[in-house]
């Protein structure tokens, strides 16, 4: 496919390449009190890739942001100093910069993949003659071979970021910008994202900047690395090897994830004999449709042993039924098929099947940490929601007290206890979900997609937690996609879509 | 198959500009919406019925999605007929119930009218895509495209709602508030999600808006439009239809002198 590119001759000679430039630029949001940005003094010259690095809260998003002039006005924020694309102001140069942000699902805007990438070239009223062409040309840049009229609603996450980005690269910016564009995606969709914008930028020559934790990603497209000091302005400004070398501990201080130093592995010291707690035989799992009776089957005939002490990991490719396999796990959903059966010391007094028990006696069994940690908040500060738990387990209120101070403080939310769990940052709100259900002390943890998009200090502290507990004797069982999770921590490997779990060495006999 | 794109099959009315369909659903209820008689409704709903035919929805589809008017016409004919202001003959009677010549009209005047206003509305509905809609909307009514794509944009959220309402009931039952507390905790178990949903809600909606912003969207400078939205002859045709079926309704009742104007 390379030898004959599918896009027409002087597509590239149409892109102008963007220059960037920042004097002593800053942006304060409306109603805070700090600066996102301050005394940003930045070049970038057209052409340019650049990775744009920093700890969290150093204002990377607010640059991208009002790069892609979409930061809003004066009623949105304060700024000073000046930012420049080309010598114009951001909000002037409407259709020069194209941004993909993070969240695949909240920026297809269209039902149909070809209506959805011309939006775009609509807005910036391209001839109707010039549309088509240029949709059927960023289709196949990012490499999305679908009829036009293919439906939005159908495509995996991947997907829908190719199309982001197919929608984006349609309006032929100068400036590429990419918001964290993989976070949310499995290891096969991250690659899928990456070789598109590299096939793109090759041919469109446009500039580039993006931001993203996972390092190894864009270390090798990418030519320059800019980190973004929290306390303003530039902390290091160079080509990527060396800078990745020489603030490397401090990168990875900051949650990102450099390929040098990765994330330590915790020692497990694990319990024997291990207790079965949890047995699914010939299981199958699927969720009732909107406004049906029946389930709708989504993966079948899973045998599957949780034990205490022991983790269990599911994996497998998008859409084969892990998710839908954990929340049955969890008691949540009603199996379709087969039989989940707690044991007689696990179930302790009650039926065996974990969807009949009621919703309070789930409580001290099974502990689940849904993948969107914003599902799970029911309170409006921290500690409220902390308390709920052990409230509704009727426990003293001096008791309630103290568990939810000692998890607040292992899971470092001690400053966070009157703050709304919505507004808390990416990492605090996995680390509050995972408290919430750690507050009732469940013998079995089900977690989906822990470490999703987390940063790797999160990622390290989550990994050392879930350990411990495990040493304490709770199973656990996650849902990942997460390859260095796995090496980590599991136990068992249970691959949807195979017949026997793999078992890994390093657990419980 | 989904709200958005629905799977319609190719037909003389699928092929017909959503606009033109909305303008003969609007003709034909506010005609009958001037009067409450049966004979108007009545022949509305039979030349109504010959068009239908040809509107490429099959047998099944036609009566799965036209069900909830199938059901709502007889129950108001009912209730109507038994319940109905009293006039003429009494036919029956049973306690407070009575069925006289006037009640039993009128019922039947409001069965036939809920009929006559449901079916066309559902059916051309159900044979329109909503993207041609907006387009038409923007481009035939020329409403701004402001608010006609941002609601088209809005509407697919909507399947969203579902999904996230699904997980957030589940994590009420995860985290112990799943059931119990009689008739209060039920009401805190909707009111509960609800909250979250609109919190969840309102970030989606904003960082939507901030992707089609991104996108160039919103801005006052003129925008070109993908997808043509054009008025046909066939589409003058059928408006044409929509007036000739208000007016031939309105003429036969007039004529039977079964029509009486609600304003009069």
């Amino acid at each position: 496919m390379l030898d004959t590119p599918p896009f027409p001759a002087g597509h590239g000679a149409q892109i102008r390449a963007v220059q960037i430039r920042a004097r002593d630029w800053g942006w304060r949001h409306a109603g805070r009190h700090s600066q996102a940005v301050s005394g940003l003094d930045l070049q970038v010259t057209p052409g340019e890739r650049v990775l744009l690095l920093g700890a969290s809260g150093a204002g990377k998003s607010t640059l991208m942001h009002a790069l892609a002039g979409v930061l809003g006005d004066a009623e949105d924020g304060d700024e000073t100093g000046s930012l420049l694309i080309d010598g114009r102001r951001a909000a002037e140069a409407r259709g020069r910069v194209g941004l993909v942000l993070q969240d695949p699902d909240s920026q297809v805007v269209l039902a149909r993949v070809g209506d959805d990438v011309a939006f775009g070239c609509e807005n910036l009223a391209v001839p109707r003659a010039e549309i088509w062409p240029r949709v059927r040309q960023a289709l196949a840049e990012v490499g999305l071979d679908l009829p036009l009229d293919h439906p939005t609603s159908s495509l995996s996450g991947g997907q829908k970021q190719r199309l982001a980005l197919a929608g984006v690269l349609a309006m032929r910016p100068g400036l590429l910008l990419l918001d964290e564009p993989t976070a949310n995606l499995d290891p096969t969709g991250v690659i899928e994202v990456r070789d598109a914008v590299v096939r793109s930028l090759d041919h469109s020559g446009a500039t580039f900047v993006v931001i993203e934790h996972r390092v190894e990603v864009w270390q090798d497209v990418v030519d320059r690395v800019i980190v973004l000091d929290p306390a303003g302005g530039v902390l290091a400004d160079g080509p990527t090897r060396e800078i990745l070398s020489k603030q490397g501990e401090r990168l990875a201080q900051a949650g990102v994830w450099v390929p040098a130093l990765p994330p330590r592995f915790p020692t497990r010291s694990p319990i024997t004999p291990a207790q079965t707690l949890l047995r699914a035989e010939g299981l199958a799992v699927g969720r009732v449709p909107f406004g049906r009776r029946a389930a709708s089957v989504v993966a079948a005939g899973i045998t599957l042993n949780l034990r205490a002490g022991t983790a269990t990991v599911v994996t497998g490719p998008n859409g084969a039924g892990k998710s839908t396999l954990a929340l049955t796990l969890a008691g949540l959903l009603k199996p379709a098929g087969g039989t989940l059966q707690a044991s007689d010391t696990f179930a302790a007094g009650i039926v065996s099947e974990p969807h009949r028990w009621r919703s309070q006696q789930l409580l001290t069994r099974i502990g689940t940490v849904f993948q969107d940690p914003e599902h799970q908040f029911l309170a409006a500060t921290v500690r409220a929601d902390l308390q709920i738990g052990p409230r509704a387990l009727g426990l003293s209120q001096a008791e309630q007290n103290s568990r939810v101070d000692e998890l607040m403080h292992r899971l470092r939310l001690d400053h966070l206890a009157d703050a709304n769990p919505f507004t808390l940052s990416g990492g605090e709100k996995r680390r509050m979900s995972v408290a919430t259900v750690l507050a009732t002390r469940p013998r079995l943890l089900v977690l989906d997609e822990p470490t999703f998009g987390q940063d790797s200090r999160t990622w390290q502290e989550l990994v050392t937690l879930l350990a411990e507990l495990l040493d304490e004797g709770i199973a656990l069982v996650a849902v990942t996609h997460d390859a260095q999770f796995v090496n980590a921590l599991a136990d068992e490997e249970y691959r949807l879509g195979m017949p026997d779990p793999i078992r890994l060495g390093t657990g419980a006999p | 198959m989904s709200l958005l794109t629905p799977t319609i099959r190719p037909s003389v009315v699928a092929r017909l500009n959503p606009v033109a369909k909305l303008a003969v659903a609007l003709i034909v209820s506010c005609a009958l919406l001037l009067s409450i008689d049966w004979v108007s409704a009545g022949v509305a709903l039979l030349l109504e019925a010959g068009l239908l035919l040809w509107c490429g929805l099959s047998a099944r589809q036609f009566w799965l999605r036209t069900a909830p008017v199938w059901i709502a016409a007889p129950m108001a004919m009912i209730t109507t007929v038994l319940y109905g202001e009293d006039s003429g003959a009494l036919l029956w009677q049973f306690g407070f119930i009575s069925v006289t010549e006037g009640s039993a009209q009128l019922g039947l005047a409001i069965g036939l009218r809920v009929l006559a206003i449901g079916l066309p509305g559902i059916v051309l509905l159900a044979t329109t895509d909503p993207t041609d809609l907006a387009d038409g909307l923007a481009q035939v009514l020329r409403l701004p495209a402001r608010f006609v794509l941002g609601g088209l944009a809005g509407l697919r959220l909507v399947g969203m709602f579902i999904e996230d309402w699904h997980s957030l009931t589940l994590a009420r039952r995860a985290r112990g508030v799943g059931d119990g507390g009689g008739l209060r905790g039920a009401a805190r178990r909707f009111f509960g999600p609800a909250f979250s949903l609109l919190v969840i809600s309102v970030r989606r909606g904003s960082k939507l808006a901030t992707a089609m912003e991104a996108r160039g969207f919103g801005s006052d400078e003129p925008r070109t439009w993908a997808r043509p939205s054009r008025v046909r002859a066939a589409d003058a045709v059928l408006v044409g239809i929509g007036f000739a079926i208000a007016g031939i309704a309105i003429g036969v009742a007039v004529w039977a002198e079964t029509w009486s104007f609600i304003l009069a």
